[in-house]
């Protein structure tokens, strides 16, 4: 199944999608616009003509200074039919891509990672933290605006200071949230 | 009588645990012994290799994704060459694939016994790492013999191979592939039918096959729940249709079918080893025919103008790849690795980002040990063969 008679099956199941083949040298590749994504995902899983059950990848790819900058790049994989597809979202810096998880549970991390690494926002992610970096970490390090070598000062901390009544009242105040 | 107190207690695990293999670690939250929550943190190993990588030339990254799965490191970089080969349009020798083919096999025996080593250990069999680490010293041995480094061969380059294999190359593999088979008979002599081993890992961890696919584990994990699915078989690569093997399943889908599942790979390992051998010849082709990425041979070097310079192009600029994306697939040692790679027709990869099967295991973890007891958090992570340089990347 080639990009075009993908997109010809999946444009009557999806209702006001746009797709667009791209080129590729081993198996189909489809732009997705960001807004019908998540429909054409549940589609791509649901509907037995394709079957993409797995998830395998989310990641990224940084294009600066084109505009939009960023492609999102998806690789599912069908383990019944034996076929794979790649589906990609144009998304700029500011622009936000819808999340999966709702579709493949595995894309929860696989999208916090690709925040981390290129800064890449996915709504409605509910746990949209640093994956790699430390929690601290300023910038997206795979960005190709972002300096390969950087001299970063050593952080400390100072050390945790909490008296013994402090302590026993974090604790109590912990188990009567957790009771709630 | 004053009303028993039932509060959940939050332990910490790791990340300098010894049974976390490498530096993971997780926040669990208990009550008594049951797992109630689990809170992975990762990323002690990040070491920027993907950006990294962007800043060497093609050939250059080979030793780099190598040290990201340090136990598989040369399906990493198998995957990497296969894919730069496909952007290029390489196809290469018979001899080389089988000789790739074989490399990939010893690579996965040398990873699932530092598996099994260190997964017995974990759970009780101490003994198990002793006889285990022996024989992938003899596995680490091969690996000096044709590369003089016993860890990270970067043996496999793109366009074929570094240079020929060494004397006593066939020897030393059919040394090893006649000694195997009776040791992996010894490991489950120790284990399959272990009342203890047993007892530790039936029922514990279980997935189902959908669980599997919707988390992504494929590989190992996903064939110990009933899956076949193997990319070796399903997407072949190198040749591996033309070679006779199975792939061994299990359905129960907890840690002892996972433990099976690895075990009998061992002797599919040793089967298609013993295949790829026997059509590999002494000398002959180690690398494509193609210019532009293998470098010439010295004597032409000293002899011919236009080798010369081919030399020289390859050894100061490298060579460009056409510009465009692609992903590769193989089954490495803990399930699909891919590597996807972004050409901008440079001599630099534009960006390299590998499939990491254990970033996808690790990130199920605290769903397969959900309601479970702490005890088995350690035969869990055991048996889905985490390594955290492969995660961490």
């Amino acid at each position: 199944m080639d990009a075009s008679s993908i997109i010809a099956a999946l444009q009557p199941l999806v209702p006001g999608a746009s797709y667009e083949a791209g080129s590729s040298v081993d198996f189909a590749t489809i732009y997705v616009p960001a807004d019908t994504l998540v429909e054409t995902c549940t589609v791509l899983r649901d509907n037995p003509a394709f079957a993409f059950n797995v998830l395998i990848e989310v990641t990224a790819a940084d294009y600066f200074p084109r505009d939009p900058r960023f492609e999102v790049v998806y690789h599912l994989l069908s383990v019944g039919n034996r076929r794979r597809l790649r589906l990609k979202v144009r998304t700029g810096a500011d622009g936000a891509v819808p999340t999966v998880q709702r579709v493949w549970r595995s894309a929860g991390w696989l999208e916090r990672e690709t925040w981390d690494m290129f800064g890449i926002v996915f709504d409605g992610h509910p746990d949209l933290r640093r994956l790699l970096m430390p929690e601290d970490w300023e910038g997206h390090p795979a960005r190709k605006d972002y300096p390969v070598q950087i001299r970063k000062a050593a952080q400390t901390y100072e050390p945790l200071e909490v008296s013994e009544t402090e302590f026993k009242a974090n604790i109590e105040r912990d188990r009567v949230k957790r009771a709630h | 009588m004053a009303e028993l107190r039932t509060e959940t207690m939050t332990v910490n695990m790791g990340p300098q645990h010894p049974s976390t293999h490498g530096v993971l670690r997780l926040v669990l939250e208990l009550d008594g012994e049951i797992i109630k929550s689990a809170m992975p943190t990762i990323g002690y190993l990040h070491t920027g290799i993907e950006k990294t990588a962007e800043q060497k030339k093609w050939q250059q990254v080979i030793p780099l994704v190598e040290r990201m799965d340090y136990l598989g490191a040369q399906s990493n970089s198998l995957a990497y060459a296969l894919s730069v080969e496909k952007l290029l349009g390489l196809t290469m020798p018979k001899r080389v694939d089988d000789i790739r083919v074989l490399i990939a096999e010893l690579q996965r025996i040398s990873s699932h016994l530092i598996w099994l080593g260190t997964h017995g250990l974990e759970v009780g069999a101490v003994s198990m790492l002793f006889y285990c680490v022996r024989e992938r010293e003899l596995l680490m041995n091969i690996n000096e013999l044709i590369a003089g480094f016993r860890f990270f061969p970067s043996y496999i380059r793109i366009g074929g191979l570094r240079e020929d294999l060494p004397r006593g190359f066939h020897e030393a593999v059919n040394a090893f592939l006649e000694r195997f088979p009776e040791k992996i008979d010894e490991f489950e002599r120790l284990l399959t039918k272990n009342d203890v081993y047993r007892r530790r890992t039936e029922n514990v961890g279980v997935l189902t096959q959908e669980e599997a696919f919707d988390w992504g584990l494929v590989g190992p994990i996903a064939r110990g729940c009933g899956s076949d699915y193997d990319v070796r078989k399903y997407f072949p690569y190198c040749g591996y249709d033309t070679y006779d093997f199975t792939v061994p399943t299990a359905t129960e889908g907890d840690v002892y079918a996972r433990y099976r599942v690895r075990v009998a790979e061992m002797r599919q390992s040793v089967n298609i080893c013993k295949q790829a051998i026997a059509r590999i010849s002494p000398t002959g082709e180690w690398a494509c025919d193609d210019p532009r990425v293998v470098p010439p041979p010295k004597d032409k070097v000293y002899s011919e103008m236009e080798a010369l310079i081919q030399h020289f192009l390859i050894y100061s600029q490298g060579f460009t790849v056409p510009a465009g994306d692609v992903y590769v697939p193989v089954e490495g040692p803990r399930g699909e690795h891919g590597c996807y790679v972004v050409s901008d027709g440079t001599n630099r990869p534009w960006r390299v980002k590998m499939r990491a099967p254990s970033f996808m295991a690790i990130q199920a973890l605290p769903y397969i040990i959900h309601e479970g007891l702490i005890a088995d958090v350690v035969a869990v992570i055991g048996s889905t063969d985490v390594v955290m340089g492969d995660c961490d990347r």
